[in-house]
Formats: C-alpha cells, structure tokens, sequence
C-alpha cells in the first residue's frame, strides 16, 4: 500500500529541465522551431522579405503614397513617367508611371493586396477542404476512402492552372450577370479546387499513421466518437505537414491567380492584382516602357520566392529526420 | 613511424582510454561519454550492458568510427592493436571497418543491401577485405552461410536479403560480419528485435564462431540474460560512464556497485526468490526508484547517487573512478577504504 | 475450468480472421486468390473478478489480437466474448459497461497524445463518461491519479515529452485507471521499458491490483514478467492457446513441447551452467500455417498423426493443453 506513496520520490532526476514559461508564445520561442529559424539565415531574409511584401500589401491604403484607384488623382499628364534613375523621373513616382499616369509603387502595393488576399484564401479553402477529405479517407478507410482518392489521383494528373481555368469558365459562365462582383470570389474557388487533391493526400498518409497509433486506441476504447477522435486526436497532430504544404501552395495560388490575370481571365482590370498589372504592362515592353511590367513581375517573383523559400525552410525544420 | 607500431604481445587487441563523446545542442553540449576506458583482449567476449541512454551504443559507434552527426569525440584514446584509430581519415578507418573489426547492427535490414544476393554481398565483402578471387569468393560465401545454419547454403547464396526470416537474416548479418575474419566484431544490440526462442539460437551461434575463429566481440545489449550466457567479462554502464567491469559471473553473482546490484534484483526470473505467496505469484520485485538523469541534467560526483541507497556525502560531490572492489572494478566510493569506514561509522 | 461461479471476462471459441489479400484491382488483374490470415484461431478462456490471467507467445500468435477483441477494438470473426455476462458488443454500446474496461498499451512514445498536456490526457475518460462535471473536480480527480502513479499532480501541466519512458507508461496507467475500471488489458505494458523501470510499473500494477481489486488480461512476450504477474497462464501459437492453466503449474509443470521450448529460451541468469538446448526452427508464416498441429514442424516429440490432425484439448489435472503427444502420454526419446 505504501508503494506508491514511495514512488512519489521517483519522479524525476533533479533539475531536469529548467521551468518553462507555460504560455503558448513563450513556447514557440522556446521551441525547437524558433530556434532553427534563427539559426537560419535563408529563413530569416525570406521571412523578413515576405514580411514587407504582405505588410506592404496588407496596408496600402494606409503605407501606398498614392491611390491608384482614386480617379480624381489621376493626371494623363503623368503618363508613362519612367522610375528614379532614370532621366524624367519624379521622386513623387518612384518606381514610375503607367499608362493612365498611375503610381507604380502604389499599384504594386494595391495589386500585391489582391494577390495576396486570393492567394491566402485560395489556400485556406483548399486547406479546409483537403484536410476534411483526408481526415474522413484516412480514418473511414474502406470503398469510401478508395473513391475519393481515385478522385484526387485524377485531378492529380491535370496540372492545376488547368483545373482553375475550367473552373473559372464555367463558374463565370454560369454567373455571367453577376461577373465583376463575384469574380474574386470565383478566383478563389477556382484555385482552391485546383489545389485541394495534395493537401487531402498528404492529410490522408499522415492520419493513416496517426490511427494506428495507441493514443487513437486509447480514445477508441473509452468509446470517443470518430468525429471527435478525427478532430481533437488526429488533427493537431496532422498539421505539421499541412503547413509546409500551405506555406509552398501560398506561393503557388498567388502565381496561379497572376497566371489567370495575365490570361485575361483573372480579376478585371478595375481591380488589378500583380498579374493584371504585368498583363497591362506587357503592351508597352517594346516601345520603351519596360518598367509597367517589369516592375510588377519582380513584386510578384520576390513575393513568391521569398514564401516559398519559407515553405522550404518549414519542411526540413519540422522533418524529424534532418534534426 | 611504421617500425614503432609494430604490436608487441602485452598489447590489448582493442583499448579505449577515456573516451568522452559530447553532443553540442541548443541547450549546451551534452557529456554522452565521460571518460570511458575498458579493454578488449585477443578472442575475448566484452558484453556492455546498460539502460537505454547509457551510452553503450554510442560507445561502439565511436570505435568503428560511426558516430551520428552531430556527435564528435571530444577526448580520450581508441586503439586498436597499439594503434590509434580515432584520429584516422576517413577512407583509412573504413578499410579498418570490415577488415579488421566487424559490426553487427539490431536491425539486419539496416545491413543488407536489398538489391543484391546474400552470396554477392559476402562474396564482394571478401573480395575487398580478403582480396580472394572471385571463383573462390563464392565457394568461401556458400561455406559461410553453412557456418551460420541457413538450410540448403548451396541454394539460398542466390537469394535475395527479402526472401530471409528475421532470424535467417541475422544470421547471414553474422556471416557478413565475420567472413573478412575481423579480429574484433562489434554486435549492437543483435538479438533485440528477435523472438525469444530465435534469440537463443543467435546468441549460441554467435558465441560458437566468436571462438572458433579467435574473433574478440563487444556485445552491446540491454539483456543481462544475453551477457550471461555469451560474455566472458562484463562492463556495466550508466549514464555515459562505466560503473562496473569485471568476470561476469562474478558481476552477476556478487555485483559490487549498487547500482548493478539493483538492476539485477530487479530482473524477474522464472525461479523466482523465497517469499512467494501461496496464490502462486511471487514476491514484489527489488526496484531501483527513479530513473537514470538525462544528459543535461547529470548530478555532480557519481551519476548514480539520487538513486543510491547506500549514498554518503561523498558520493554528491567527487565523481569515483573504477577501483577494485572485490573481484570486479566498481566505480563507487564505497570501495575506497578510508571512506567506506567513514561512511559506516 | 472450475473457476468461480460468475466470471468477469469470457471468451468462447473466439476467432479473428484479417484479409491480408492485395487491392481488388491488382486480385483482378493477376487473378489472385483471397488470402486470410487467421490472427486467433478458437481461443476460450474466461476470468474472474481480481485475477490475472496472461497470454504470453511470440510474435505474430495472435496475442495483440486477443487483446484487442476483448476491449472492443475488433470484433471477433466468430465466438463469443462476455462481459459482465452480457455479449461485449452490448457492453460496449452501453457507456455504464464500457466504462469499466480500459487497456494500457505497450509503447509509451505512441500512447499519449503528444500536443495534449497530461491533465487532459488522464481527464478525457473522465470527461467522456461525465463522471465528474465542475473544472475543480476533475482537476482534484487528476491530481489523485497522478499521485496514485507515483507522479506529482504538478506534471499535469506538462506535455508527454517532458518524461521518461517508465513514467509516461505511469501516465498511461493514470488515464486507464480514471475511469475507474475494473477489468484492465495490458497490451505488452512494459517491453518497451528498462529492467529497473520495468520494476517500478509491475510493482506498482500489483500494488493497484490489489488495492482496487483490478482484474488483468495481462499479454507479454516475456515469461518471467508472466510469471511475477499472472494466477492463470495461457500459451499462445500461431493463433491457437495451445496450454492454459494456473500459473504455477504451467512453470512447473509444463505439459506442452511448446511451452518447454520457451521456457528453455530464456536466458538463464543463475549461471547454473545448465545446459539448453536452444530452439529449432522459427515460427512459420500464419498466412499458410502447416496442417495438422501448427507446432509439429518444430516439435520434438511430433509424429504422423501431429502432421495431419489438429489436436484437441485434454484436461490434465487443471490444465487445458491441445497436443497429441500429452494426450498419448508420449514422452521424448
């Protein structure tokens, strides 16, 4: 009887590790994660660089120093003002002028907004999608499991700029009336279908594991619904990879979204993203006005390889392997 | 240079003189070893025997060179019939992997290479190490295989690492090991992931060759059942440290340092001990309470002392080093004799 | 078996089979056959209330699997098992049963859910059976669970990293044990574990044994842990319990060549020099297990009607044993 009372003292060596500041910020920065990141200088600059570029974005109407949509502002005179540098060139227009005498620097801005607003929520669809599909295959197993991922194997073998544009046709098509309001909303959801297969995949293998594992047991045999065991057991523990394949899908939508625009089947030119703008631009390359476009299209490539240089960094950070 | 080390006849085949191997982490660096010495003799089985982060594992991939990054060894000597061979460059410790000492791993997939026949890893291993001629190379792997009690050798040398049982493939992880003739043949931990019956079978397999070729073995594992019947001497480790070494028998009858002594009361066995209830189940096993410290937290003195029931003020403050303590060497200071009087007084 | 009138536990001429054959697609194309493995093959054994009975074999005799049908994790194929004398799967559909069974599983790295804290680990059975309602209670609750496992109801806070094997497998127990259980299946519960701490954690399911009069199906690989545990013993190969009995008397008295075998296997620590005959052969695949005994392939004392009839059990003295040669009195040449 006196056992474990004894055993009170079995606890652990002395002094094991030093106290821990319980809350989940001075966790993360306790955590083996911030350290690897701070470690890192690749992860550091592209962290920074993406840092900028969605502050930047996220506050145009605030940081933009002018506003590019405010037709009132505009002046054709201002037309084709070329960047700093160069002869001509206004500090007022930084980066230069476009066609209709608009602000590089705050069109930039304003488009990188909308690229990043398709971008992040493309990805959170997809995302949410995804991962109640791979949840439900992976822990439901059976024909169930089979179908849907026969399904995902054969969106796989289209690339996805090719599933969002048929997607975008025939939703815009349906909606025809309605076009320029909904046409971001039906970006979105054209890119987020495109995009679901991988996380659902990924999701699925990862609660395959998870399942079998004695944790998922435990909860099964005190009779834990499988709803329940999906979300609070198997979904924390599941989402490791989700993130790293979100991080690397972010820099994908968002050049989706500009590969769409600069298709013409994107955003309308009233609401120009990143790929909007380098279309617009892309008339005026050879008659001298290179920056219209050029401009825009290093936005959008620093934007892109500074997250996905993040999504590299995330991967190897949290594969058990490499640490 | 050359002429110096010629190995004279008192030379141990295998010394290790206090091997420290240091983790660096983001927390400090972590002591793995701390100042390891134990010797292996010409022919001799060494069982190492200790709880899992003891360090024993670590201590055999520090003699073949194998230490995972970002390991490194910090201090200390490995020498290998005289020689120094933990300051080789790589191509030359990996000559010496194979050819002169021979290693045995728990996982014999780890091992085997899958794409190739069991006869051509035996035989390419041999032609490397032995440089035999290939037609020779191939009767010496049928022969090998014979050796280690695979059924129908002239048959199975064709066959691929998969088609083999667990055991089956242990065995023919043995034959590899052994068939450069390794003066010293390094066994991790060989019969862990085998059943119980399959485990018997291994150990005595591995115990007959060792003598029949004069092949010296450390024998890393965390079964004292396994050192008893394969080991002629035992070391006892604990928290990166040797605590205990001497003749196995005489560790397992009369182990001197109280650790050892907790670790084998705490073994069940199937004789069991006086004190058995009627309902049939025996009495409560010895426990040692606790558990062994992590490495970033290893108490000053000997490691063991939180643990330690016989623990004198002493203990908490100088680290012991291996003394004599009867027939064995025990790392505790209660074999030194102005202090053990001390510490009974 | 002539054991007390109304058992805890039974299970009656249970089997599991899996169907271990390749995808649909792949049987179709390559026009091959369903395969089946049969994991339990006719397994019956019942337990009274405070008792230990243990199922010991090697890998791959179906052990897992036992444990696993009997708290619910798989249904049997055929057979029955009882709780409480109610059939399991009503027992189970019914929260007031299920509540008094709860397993304790072997690898103390995968059995606690590593982004929950210990509090909510060992609280979920509490929470999921509404045995305690208020936040304060439940906390009280943990923290005397904690303290029962020779923890402090501080670590409640922490997350299963922070500890060692041996008391994350405490930690386990703590959970097992907050339903208040009265029938506990402990898959294997300290293989993973060293010696010393593996001390520790049977000392202390004997010590909660007794204390709250637990009864334990108790499945192991090792016959000398067996032996520190179990009142009844049950030997298990390729499926089958070739020999059960009380434990004393299968150490004892070992009847089966199986049982012998095994209790040869391990390694003797005493250094009497006694001579052992290591184990022939291995165990074969139980995809294509062989006719007749499964174990006469590797069995001394086998002979013509060992490789084609199955045998059936004898009862002998209080043993159940499934052998011809026991039943014909043959002995080892």
């Amino acid at each position: 009887m006196s056992a474990p009372a004894q055993n009170a003292s079995t606890r652990h060596a002395p002094a094991q590790i030093p106290a821990r500041a319980p809350g989940p910020i001075g966790r993360f920065l306790d955590s083996d994660l911030w350290y690897n990141f701070r470690r890192s200088p690749t992860a550091m600059i592209a962290g920074a660089v993406a840092l900028v570029c969605v502050i930047g974005s996220l506050f145009a109407s605030w940081l933009a120093p002018h506003d590019p949509f405010n037709l009132a502002s505009l002046s054709l005179s201002n037309s084709f003002i070329p960047p700093v540098p160069l002869k001509g060139s206004q500090w007022t227009f930084p980066l230069g002028t476009d066609d209709q005498g608009r602000d590089m620097l705050s069109a930039i801005m304003y488009g990188g907004r909308i690229s990043l607003i398709v971008g992040f929520s493309s990805v959170l669809f997809a995302t949410v999608v995804g991962i109640g599909i791979g949840l439900i295959s992976g822990y439901g197993g059976g024909t169930l499991d089979a179908v849907l991922m026969r399904i995902a194997d054969v969106q796989l073998t289209f690339p996805a700029i090719l599933i969002a544009l048929v997607v975008d046709g025939i939703v815009s098509a349906a909606l025809h009336q309605l076009h320029e309001v909904t046409e971001i909303y039906v970006i979105i959801f054209a890119i987020g279908i495109s995009n679901w297969p991988q996380f659902a995949r990924t999701v699925r293998g990862s609660t395959l594991v998870e399942r079998n594992k004695e944790y998922v047991m435990a909860a099964r045999v005190i009779g834990i619904s499988g709803p329940r065991i999906m979300l609070t057991h198997i979904l924390p523990n599941v989402l490791g990879p989700v993130l790293v394949i979100a991080t690397i899908n972010l820099a994908v939508a968002i050049v989706t979204e500009a590969t769409l625009s600069f298709l013409g089947v994107g955003l309308p030119p009233t609401d120009p993203s990143l790929g909007t703008l380098i279309n617009n631009g892309n008339s005026y390359l050879f008659s001298g006005q290179w920056w219209i476009t050029v401009f825009p299209g290093a936005a959008l490539v620093i934007m892109v390889l500074s997250i996905n240089l993040l999504g590299d960094w995330l991967r190897d950070a949290l594969n058990p392997r490499l640490n | 240079m050359a002429l110096l080390e010629v190995p004279l006849l008192e030379v141990p085949l295998l010394e290790v003189e206090d091997l420290s191997v240091e983790f660096p982490t983001r927390r400090g660096v972590l002591k793995a070893l701390d100042r390891v010495s134990f010797t292996i003799e010409t022919g001799e089985v060494l069982g190492v025997v200790g709880e899992s982060g003891a360090g024993k594992s670590l201590t055999g991939a520090a003699i073949i060179g194998l230490l995972e990054r970002p390991g490194r060894i910090a201090g200390g000597r490995i020498l290998l019939s005289g020689r120094r061979i933990d300051n080789l460059p790589q191509d030359e410790l990996r000559r010496i992997r194979g050819r002169r000492i021979g290693a045995i791993f728990q996982d014999p997939l780890t091992t085997l290479n899958p794409l190739y026949t069991v006869g051509r890893q035996l035989a390419e291993t041999m032609q490397v190490h032995l440089g035999l001629p290939d037609a020779e190379a191939r009767r010496r792997a049928v022969s090998w295989l014979e050796q280690v009690g695979i059924p129908a050798p002239a048959e199975r040398v064709g066959a691929y690492p998969h088609e083999f049982s667990g055991g089956m493939r242990q065995r023919v992880v043995i034959a590899l090991a052994l068939c450069a003739e390794p003066e010293l043949v390094i066994a991790d931990e060989p019969t862990t992931a085998l059943d119980v019956s399959i485990q018997a079978q291994i150990i005595t397999l591995l115990r007959r060759l060792a003598r029949e070729h004069g092949t010296a073995v450390m024998l890393i594992t965390h079964d004292m059942g396994v050192i008893a019947e394969t080991a002629d001497r035992v070391a006892v480790m604990y928290a990166g440290r040797i605590v205990e070494l001497g003749p196995v028998q005489r560790v397992i009858r009369h182990p001197a340092h109280p650790y050892t002594e907790g670790l084998m009361a705490s073994i069940p066995t199937l004789e069991g001990r006086p004190g058995g209830r009627p309902g049939g189940r025996l009495c409560r096993l010895r426990q040692i309470e606790g558990a062994m410290p992590r490495l970033s937290a290893i108490p000053p003195g000997c490691p063991f002392s939180p643990r330690c029931p016989k623990v004198f003020a002493r203990c908490t403050e100088v680290r012991p080093e291996l003394m004599a303590a009867g027939e064995t060497e025990a790392a505790c200071w209660l074999y030194a004799p102005a202090l053990a009087e001390a510490a009974h007084g | 078996m002539a054991d007390s009138p109304a058992p805890l536990f039974e299970a009656e001429h249970v089997t599991r089979v899996f169907d271990v054959s390749g995808p649909w697609l792949q049987r179709i194309t390559s026009g091959e056959k369903r395969r089946s493995l049969r994991a339990v093959d006719d397994v019956s054994f019942s337990m009274s209330k405070g008792t230990t009975l243990s199922l010991v074999g090697e890998s791959g005799c179906g052990k897992s699997t036992m444990a696993r049908m009997a708290v619910g994790l798989y249904a049997p194929s055929r057979g029955k098992i009882r709780f409480e004398g109610e059939p399991l799967s009503a027992a189970r559909a019914d929260a007031r049963l299920r509540r008094r069974m709860n397993m304790i599983f072997q690898d103390p790295y995968a059995s606690l859910n590593p982004r929950w804290r210990v509090s909510r680990i060992i609280a979920e059975p509490i929470r999921a059976f509404g045995l305690l309602r208020s936040a304060r209670e439940i906390a009280a609750r943990v923290g005397e669970l904690l303290l029962q496992v020779g923890l402090q109801p501080s670590d409640g806070e922490k997350f299963p990293h922070e500890f060692s094997g041996g008391q994350r497998q405490r930690i386990s127990i703590a959970r097992a044990l907050s339903s208040e259980p009265e029938f506990l299946v402990c898959d294997e519960p300290t293989s993973a574990l060293d010696v010393s701490v593996q001390a520790q954690i049977l000392n202390l399911m004997r010590d909660l044994q007794r204390r709250l009069d637990l009864t334990y199906l108790f499945i192991s690989h090792n016959l000398a842990v067996v032996r520190h545990m179990s009142d009844r013993l049950g030997v298990m190969y390729l499926g089958r319990v070739v020999e059960i009995g009380p434990a004393d008397e299968v150490f004892s008295a070992p009847l089966h060549p199986y049982t012998r075998m095994l209790l040869d296997a391990i390694p003797d620590l005493s250094m009497s020099g006694r001579s052992r005959t290591p184990v022939a052969g291995e165990v074969p695949s139980p995809i294509a297990p062989p006719p007749g005994c499964t174990f006469h392939p590797r069995c001394p004392l086998a002979n013509e009607r060992c490789r084609h009839e199955r045998p059936e059990y004898t009862l002998s003295g209080a043993m159940l044993v499934a052998c011809h040669a026991v039943a014909e009195g043959r002995r080892a040449a």
